[in-house]
């Protein structure tokens, strides 16, 4: 029996996971792998954290949180062996099609331009230029993803040489491509996109995809960034069959398979600290459970100022963390359908990729002015999805469910709350959809909206970002989530963050998870704590 | 006070509540600034105030000092993360000299907290911290507000001091021990408004109390004591005597021995409570505080530089002087602070922050001072010595009562 079983079996664990997330359970499984003891802990009666599926209507299943799964690696997924363990795609490379009220709706596909070619010849010959700099660009930042950020300013060689390796490969693009790195990296996609194209139904749907999910417009700076970010993690966009929680189950058998255990309903308290040190946590039930290292895949807010609190960590760390942007700007919404949805102009093949309602740069950015201050648009853009179409598993037969990222939707409304605008919002986003697919609304048996409210109390993330917190230069790499716990270790010793809120980000991507596995497994182990239980201030 | 007519932009600096009696008993109207207010420097003469000090009884102004109140559930939990110190040892009815540093483990200020109760704390301090004191607050049940113009204060300091007190009328003021504080009901023919707290505290190392008490009551204290300590020479001292006293008692002073890292703008030049030799001050056993891996780091990697005491030959004081690990002045060894002829302990003394090689007691270093020979400038290198702080610290300011005079 090794050393590591016979601790777990007197219900020690060398590392505790807080969350089961799918970052969760990336890390656990490597560090199982690594041959730590590992226990998850999930406050959710199911794993799988903001990837996963949830029967929001009898019979209707839907994504409740991400819809799309198009940025975790396929590496990642082999080593995992996620496909072994039953995780099967539904639809893979899916098409994105962008909806007009005053025209057809536009194929957007680099590889086939000719349906753009009918609106406008000259956009027909950028559209694969664009692409390829986006790729060749996003290309470039990928290992970045893999790396844990340096530190600055230190005299360590490791970081010295991080720094160097990320030099070299800028360095590596040739000279134009780093020109135009440098150019594009600061600015906003609206001046990116009038550069290469005309058609505003195009730009559109190119500008949508720079600005999903952040609290960025496309003429917000730096939303060129947010796109070479989503380029460098991967673009084709694929739905696990039994939606996103299928992602969650194939990660839990891997890390149960590599001997992680994982407890589901129970919910983590606050970390335990014993002479200056993570020992354990205890759970909302008040049962301590000891750990040499606890790794905290929740929002780096509820992990150092709600589970561990100030008192252990100094006051401009947690001024730091206070100050991470972590409001997220959009909802979710799901739809149970009694019938498919006829989308005018479309047929069902186009309904097993993604659509978009965002005809132009500037309907984006209308839809973005209200939500700076505290409003939501009457017309927001749309990222709609109809699942079932692809996985008769997510609905009864000849029944459909529809997904759809609602942007922009603040947190905080300056005039009432979400009880009193939901239905306002709702009936919006049917609105919108109502004009792209007549009937649509007669068909609907339910509705289910998330804000970024309900996004936070249903997935336990401060602020309700799908990130955490949001991606952006200032929260970026060696800043992310703050400095003094970029590299996934904190101030704390033995407590590591794996989650979204750390580099390289959120997304159902898994990288961040498997960077601190590999932090926590190069952090010398240290002599195994022989603290008694009575010892602790629990 | 912003309380007279004039416009606040007429009047910039503010005036003490015992202003008035200052400036009437100012021989050489000399007042410098203090945190906002208008304070003396010198009344008659510095050495006769100096001497006031040690041989008498000194009153000091000390309003300028800002005070917070600190209060709340988890006022002691949040002093505790905050400070350097122990702060859960602090029991009601005493004052504790303590520091507090942010994440690098840089001083941003020094400063005395006054435990009135379990729940409430008065922190007295040089400069304004609100900003740092409610970035700390973060988390904690605690509410923190300056009271600095609420609070009037005077320092009473001197071997006849507690002699002055009783005759004032604080009656068993002289069982009071050193970094206590007790509440007293001053003599009915006063009227206070308030009550007066007094603590055995100061700022010069040498048996002394500190009165504090509302602004209204603030001439009639002053009044009361000037009649009583009249037969024990009393006499009110500026900031410059004040300074020559602490230097003797090697008490620092922000923004001459150390600027606040909240205030910094270079690189190096922030400064750590070890390296000002404030050691003692760091409790490392307690719970966690600001700062303290950065000052386990410093402390596991060893001093870097070191505030210490010099004993420097000759008598002319060696301001700002450069220090060097030989007479040639080739090699630089650190720079003084602060510096003074010490009439008490007849000798030349100085603050002098000595980089690492020279912080032990014994070596010698050699100062670099300029001498005003009638406008002609001579330089001389005058040896000095590393010695223990502090340069005077008498049998009178621990003693308990202290001797009647």
């Amino acid at each position: 029996m090794s050393a590591s079983e016979s601790r777990r079996n007197a219900g020690r664990y060398d590392c505790i996971v807080v969350g089961g997330g799918h970052n969760g359970l990336v890390c656990a499984t490597y560090l199982a792998r690594g041959g730590r003891s590992v226990l998850v802990l999930e406050a959710a009666e199911r794993v799988g954290g903001a990837a996963a599926t949830q029967e929001f209507w009898p019979g209707f299943k839907v994504s409740s949180g991400a819809h799309l799964l198009h940025l975790m690696p396929e590496a990642l997924m082999r080593d995992l062996g996620l496909g072994a363990r039953g995780l099967r795609l539904a639809a893979e490379r899916m098409p994105t099609t962008a909806l007009s009220v005053d025209r057809a709706p536009l194929w957007v596909d680099a590889a086939n331009p000719s349906a753009l070619a009918m609106l406008s010849s000259s956009d027909a010959i950028a559209l694969p230029k664009y692409s390829a700099l986006l790729r060749r660009l996003g290309q470039a930042l990928q290992p970045v993803f893999e790396m844990t950020p340096p530190r600055l300013g230190t005299d360590s060689w490791q970081d010295r040489l991080t720094l160097l390796r990320l030099g070299m490969r800028l360095r590596r693009l040739g000279r134009r491509d780093m020109r135009e790195l440098l150019r594009i990296g600061g600015m906003c996609v609206y001046d990116l996109l009038d550069e290469y194209f005309e058609t505003p139904l195009l730009k559109g749907a190119l500008g949508l995809d720079a600005v999903l999910g952040t609290n960025l417009a496309p003429r917000s700076p730096g939303s060129v960034f947010t796109l070479l970010y989503r380029m460098a993690a991967g673009s084709a966009l694929s739905v696990p069959r039994g939606g996103m929680g299928a992602v969650s189950d194939a990660l839990a058998k891997a890390a149960v398979d590599a001997g992680v255990v994982i407890r589901t309903g129970a919910p983590v308290e606050r970390i335990l600290v014993h002479e200056h040190r993570a020992a354990g946590v205890v759970l909302e039930s008040g049962e301590p459970l000891l750990a040499s290292v606890v790794i905290s895949s929740a929002d780096p807010k509820s992990t150092f100022l709600r589970l561990l609190g100030p008192e252990y960590l100094d006051a401009g760390f947690v001024r730091r963390v206070g100050h991470l942007r972590a409001r997220g700007l959009a909802a979710k919404l799901h739809l149970a359908l009694d019938g498919l949805p006829q989308f005018s102009g479309l047929d069902v093949s186009a309904l097993r990729g993604r659509l978009l309602v965002a005809p132009s740069s500037d309907y984006i950015e209308r839809a973005f002015n209200h939500s700076k201050y505290g409003e939501f648009s009457e017309a927001p853009a749309l990222e709609v999805t109809v699942p079932s179409v692809a996985d008769s598993s997510l609905a009864p037969t000849g029944k459909h469910v529809l997904s759809a990222i609602v942007q922009y939707v603040p947190y905080e409304l300056t005039a009432g709350d979400w009880d009193l605008h939901r239905r306002r919002l709702i009936e919006a986003v049917m609105r919108i959809l109502e004009a792209h697919a007549p009937g649509i609304r007669q068909s609907v048996l339910a509705a289910e909206l998330l804000t970024p409210v309900d996004i936070e109390r249903q997935f336990r993330i401060t602020g309700g970002h799908w990130h955490h917190a949001e991606l952006a230069l200032d929260q970026f790499l060696m800043v992310r989530p703050v400095p003094g716990a970029a590299q996934y270790r904190t101030p704390l010793d033995g407590l590591f963050l794996c989650g979204a809120g750390t580099h390289p980000g959120g997304g159902v991507m898994g990288i961040a998870g498997r960077n601190a596995a590999r932090e926590v497994l190069k952090s010398r182990a240290r002599a195994t704590m022989s603290i008694q239980d009575g010892g602790l201030t629990c | 006070m912003l309380t007279e007519s004039e416009p606040h932009y007429r009047q910039p600096l503010l005036k003490t509540p015992f202003h008035d009696r200052a400036r009437a008993l100012s021989q050489v109207d000399s007042f410098i600034p203090w945190s906002g207010y208008t304070t003396v420097d010198v009344f008659t003469t510095v050495e006769q105030e100096y001497f006031a000090i040690r041989n008498a009884t000194s009153i000091y102004d000390l309003t300028p000092m800002v005070k917070y109140r600190i209060a709340g559930a988890e006022a002691t939990r949040y002093l505790n993360r905050l400070m350097t110190r122990d702060m859960a040892r602090l029991v009601s009815g005493r004052v504790a000299y303590t520091a507090w540093c942010n994440d690098s483990g840089h001083l941003i200020d020094d400063g005395t907290v006054f435990c009135l109760s379990a729940t409430e704390y008065r922190l007295c301090t040089g400069e304004r911290q609100l900003d740092w004191l409610l970035t700390s607050a973060v988390g904690f049940d605690v509410e923190i507000e300056e009271v600095t113009e609420e609070i009037a204060a005077l320092s009473v300091q001197g071997p006849t001091s507690c002699a002055v007190l009783k005759a004032f009328g604080l009656e068993g003021v002289e069982r009071l021990k050193p970094s206590e504080l007790a509440h007293f009901t001053a003599p009915a023919v006063l009227a206070l408004e308030g009550p007066l707290m007094v603590s055995r505290t100061g700022f010069t190392g040498d048996l002394g109390y500190e009165l504090w008490m509302r602004p209204a009551d603030a001439e009639r204290v002053w009044d009361g004591l000037m009649e009583e300590g009249r037969r024990r020479l009393i006499r009110p001292i500026g900031s410059r005597a004040l300074d020559m006293a602490r230097i003797e008692a090697g008490f620092l002073l922000p923004n001459v021995d150390f600027v606040s890292s909240g205030h910094t703008l270079r690189i190096g030049t922030d400064r750590s409570p070890l390296e000002l030799g404030l050691g003692w001050l760091v409790d490392f056993k307690k719970g966690h505080f600001t700062g303290r891996r950065a000052l386990l780091e410093e402390q596991r990697r060893g001093p870097r530089r070191r505030l210490v005491g010099l004993d420097i030959e000759g008598n002319e004081p060696a301001l700002n002087a450069l220090l060097y690990a030989d007479r040639t002045g080739r090699r630089q060894a650190g720079s003084v602070t602060s510096a003074s002829w010490s009439p008490t302990a007849k000798r030349n003394i100085a603050l002098a922050m000595m980089d690492a090689p020279h912080i032990e007691r014994g070596t010698t270093v050699w100062a670099e001072i300029y001498l005003n020979r009638e406008l002609v400038w001579e330089r001389r290198m005058a040896r000095a010595q590393v010695v223990e702080r502090p340069f005077f610290s008498p049998e009178r300011r621990r003693a308990t009562p202290p001797a009647d005079y």
